[in-house]
């Protein structure tokens, strides 16, 4: 291979960061565009993020949501199924796992894994829906994961203000055996930080969908249906079943996300308190190229964004992180296919 | 001295390591045909676009008309003069033909309003001046192949080509289609259009060119006027050596039928009755060739026998195991392995790599993995030997499917079906489009299936290749099996006439044309 053709791999292979940085160097204009200046904003963002324990605890904790829906979402991509509504079946998650928490009666440890339990399968039966009527009908996912996430919006607002506590749409606190650790009791560097033991869980995860995905059986058919159905369809794959199992998977994934808020943080459910992870997560899973490691990597990134922002918001207001955001997510769609044109073109 | 009318000189164009066109020079005159034959991969097609501005040369120069002229797209192409005829046809398939044609050179009534009854009047004058009868009120969807060629050729001679570019155009083509766009090339000689005719068939350069270019590994290998070279010395100056004659083949009796299918019905996608009612056996240690048109139900066929299309009516036997044709698993298990027909779409998983796709269809066999388990280096492992087995091109297990050259590719599907111990081989087009080093090794390999005592069922549209492997022929016409024959007993010449059905009273005069069907054009 000539040089300049393997310098052009690289530069494909290295499309995410190329994303990231042309984002960086876009928000940049925006920011100098307020009066301030841009390196000085970057470096005391990324400072405040990543460079004290406290931050970095924040950073993490805001990683943590994000590395199940990016995961959910990656997930569905490999079996070539959109799953937007990741948002609805982490609501449902947290919802259920803070159900659980707060009116069963299990015992230490117990009461937890049941909380996470009841998390991933109110999230899976939310996936299952879709994945079913599409395996079933061919109705096509994105649709109807769309319109269930407003399903899901409207059931728990409805339960929670009528069948449990007051208006104000969150529910009791959920038992102290349900209750999921910060890390700072191990880890006393990142003091005060509301980071918990959902992270390395889904660390945890994350490993365990890439062995799916690369190491099993079903992880080859789904790829195999991701990427060329006729061709699974041949190989006796069974398309609908194993793309309805996707969307399951996928479901319970992010049902767990919402326990990082429930069990982990403030435990209790509340109205709102995904901050839209579901849908953030796509752009991650984007970032991420849909595998594992890229999606932790993203996670990360969007969480330090996000925590970062949150500390230069005294300079620079909260839209302009929402609009730098924006720009990852733009650049992120674009970055790959552009890239691998150019290389086609010019080595 | 005039100048020709195109004159390509010293193009280089690199993929990477691969140098597709390595200093290729190529004229072309008014008023000749001029046919560009070589294996796939050889640099035809790469030469072919660098001319009509889809890619650019690294090196070289293209002269129109005797000034260099920088061609950096299609659109300049065509300002030039050139038109091109791609093998997959650029058309919009809900608008007519007089929509097509005139697309982005739209004849405009006042107020800007899409002229209609002037397009179609335009449309109708050029089909009728070329002698390209095609209705221009048809829609695409309703046109056969042959018809949306003829589009594809007027809606350049609309902009005004001059010069045509033709790639594989006779690929897609009955025999009948084929004798009609060979009456309109030569039309469009006489007319003084230039025309570059890239091709894989030897035997239509003779009939058809006025000059050859021969285009081995990126090289012009050979070049003079078609009437000097022999059909013989351009196959030799392609491949670069003489290919070898299959070895004489020892007979044997055949053994139990393996594969049984009896009274199959079964209907094409639009749900219209595309195999109507067929019986046939294959036996194990024999190779049957079903020969057709393409479009008489082979395809329908081969997917109800893979389990890919259920049948209305009848049963398919593999092994002695009746199977359902509604489950491609239920199919291999019971003994049938499947090159299927079309191999990016469904033979091969292209962005997986080799290794993966060896392994497509076997996913849930024990042998490729312990437990819930697959991948990873024991996959790797596996994969080596057999792509060296099947000299597959690179052999590297890590390699995606898509970097691989169509012969390669069909190579890897064979060294996955073939190595599966399966009683009953379904092998349909095992050969097309793919260059002839790859041809003879799969032949070779059918071969060695056959006298190992599989049943092979050899489904392809190159009558030379059913009359080499077959041991018995079977002809498909609508449907039916119309004819039975063995290769020792009929020619080419015969079974074409019962392909296209005019062979059933064989002393009668021919009927004048061969049924059009259903949809077909006017």
């Amino acid at each position: 291979m000539s040089a300049r053709a393997a310098r052009w791999r690289l530069l494909v292979a290295l499309a995410p960061l190329v994303a990231v940085l042309a984002a960086l160097a876009a928000g940049a204009i925006f920011i100098a565009g307020i009066g301030e200046r841009p390196l000085e904003i970057y470096a005391l963002l990324f400072r405040e993020a990543l460079g004290t324990g406290y931050g970095l605890g924040q950073t993490l904790f805001r990683a943590t949501p994000l590395l199940f829906t990016g995961l959910a979402v990656a997930l569905g991509f490999r079996a070539g199924l959109f799953n937007i509504g990741v948002e609805g079946q982490m609501v449902l998650g947290g919802f259920a796992a803070a159900l659980v928490g707060a009116y069963v009666p299990l015992p230490g440890v117990a009461l937890a894994l049941a909380a996470l339990a009841a998390a991933a399968l109110a999230g899976g039966a939310w996936g299952a829906l879709p994945g079913a009527l599409k395996a079933r009908f061919g109705a096509h996912e994105v649709i109807n994961t769309i319109m269930l996430n407003f399903i899901a919006f409207s059931i728990v607002s409805y339960a929670g203000r009528t069948l449990f506590e007051n208006a104000t749409v969150r529910t009791r606190e959920i038992a102290p055996a349900a209750e999921l650790p910060r890390l700072e009791t191990m880890l006393p560097a990142l003091h005060g930080s509301p980071v918990n033991l959902t992270l390395p869980i889904a660390l945890l995860l994350a490993l365990a969908t890439g062995v799916l995905l690369f190491r099993t059986r079903l992880g080859y058919e789904l790829r195999a249906v991701g990427l060329n159905a006729p061709a699974a369809e041949y190989g006796g794959i069974a398309i609908g079943r194993t793309q309805a199992l996707a969307m399951t998977l996928s479901g319970a994934l992010a049902g767990l996300g919402g326990t990082n808020f429930v069990l982990g943080y403030k435990h209790y459910f509340e109205l709102g308190f995904s901050g839209g992870a579901g849908f953030i997560g796509i752009a991650v899973a984007l970032l991420g190229r849909n595998h594992p490691l890229g999606v932790i990597v993203a996670a990360l990134f969007f969480g330090a964004l996000s925590y970062g922002g949150l500390v230069v918001n005294q300079r620079v207001p909260r839209e302009l992180v929402e609009v730098l955001e924006a720009l990852v997510i733009l650049f992120a769609i674009s970055a790959q296919p552009l890239l691998e044109r150019a290389a086609r073109r010019w080595s | 001295m005039r100048a020709p009318r195109i004159a390509m000189r010293g193009i280089t164009r690199r993929f990477g390591p691969l140098l597709a066109n390595d200093r290729v020079s190529l004229e072309l005159e008014p008023g000749e045909i001029h046919a560009l034959v070589g294996e796939n991969g050889a640099g035809k097609s790469t030469l072919m676009r660098a001319l009509f501005g889809l890619l650019a040369p690294d090196e070289g120069e293209i002269v129109i008309d005797g000034t260099v002229a920088r061609i950096t797209s299609p659109l300049v192409a065509m300002r030039h003069g050139l038109g091109m005829v791609h093998q997959h046809f650029m058309l919009v398939d809900p608008l007519t033909v007089a929509e097509n044609v005139t697309l982005g050179r739209e004849p405009h009534a006042f107020g800007g309003a899409f002229a209609r009854a002037r397009a179609e009047r335009e449309v109708a004058a050029l089909a009728e001046r070329y002698r390209l009868p095609v209705d221009p009120r048809a829609t695409i969807a309703q046109l056969s192949v042959g018809a949306q060629q003829r589009v594809e050729i007027l809606k350049a001679l609309h902009r005004g080509a001059r010069v045509l570019i033709l790639d594989e155009p006779t690929a897609v083509l009955t025999p009948q289609e084929v004798d009609e766009l060979s009456a309109v090339l030569r039309a469009l000689r006489e007319d003084g259009a230039s025309i570059a005719l890239i091709t894989h068939k030897l035997a239509e350069v003779k009939a058809l060119a006025d000059r050859v270019t021969v285009m081995r590994a990126g090289r012009v290998v050979g070049s003079g006027p078609a009437a000097t070279l022999s059909v013989e010395r351009m196959a030799e100056l392609m491949v670069g050596h003489v290919p070898a004659p299959l070895a004489a083949r020892a007979e044997r009796a055949p053994g139990e039928p393996r594969l049984e299918v009896h009274g199959l019905e079964v209907r094409d996608d639009r749900g219209l009755p595309a195999v109507r009612g067929i019986d046939l056996a294959v036996r194990a240690g024999e190779i049957v060739g079903l020969a057709g048109v393409e479009g008489n139900g082979q395809h329908e066929l081969i997917e109800a026998l893979a389990g890919l299309r259920p049948p209305q009516r009848g049963t398919i036997a593999i092994a002695g195991r009746a199977v359902s044709g509604r489950n491609p698993r239920e199919h291999r298990e019971a003994g049938l392995a499947h090159i299927p027909s079309d191999r990016l779409r469904r033979g091969l998983v292209p962005a997986m790599n080799l290794a993966e796709n060896l392994v497509l269809g076997r996913q849930r066999d024990r042998d490729v993995g312990r437990g819930p388990w697959l991948g990873g280096g024991a996959l790797l492992a596996a994969a080596r030997p057999r792509l060296e087995e099947f000299d597959v091109r690179p052999p590297q297990p890590r390699a995606s499917a898509a970097r691989l050259s169509g012969g390669n590719q069909q190579k890897l599907i064979a060294a996955r079906e073939l190595t599966r111990g399966a009683a009953v081989i379904l092998a349909a087009h095992p050969t097309r489009g793919v260059d002839l080093g790859a041809i003879d090794f799969l032949h070779r390999r059918l071969l060695a299936e056959r006298d190992a005592g599989r049943a092979v069922l050899l489904v392809s549209s190159e009558l030379s290749e059913i009359l080499a492997l077959s041991d018995r022929i079977l002809v498909l016409f609508q449907g039916r099996i119309v004819h039975e024959t063995t290769p020792a007993t009929t020619s080419e010449r015969t079974l074409g006439l019962h392909m296209t059905g005019r062979a059933t009273i064989t002393d009668a005069p021919l009927p004048p044309r061969a049924p059009v069907p259903p949809g077909g054009l006017a």
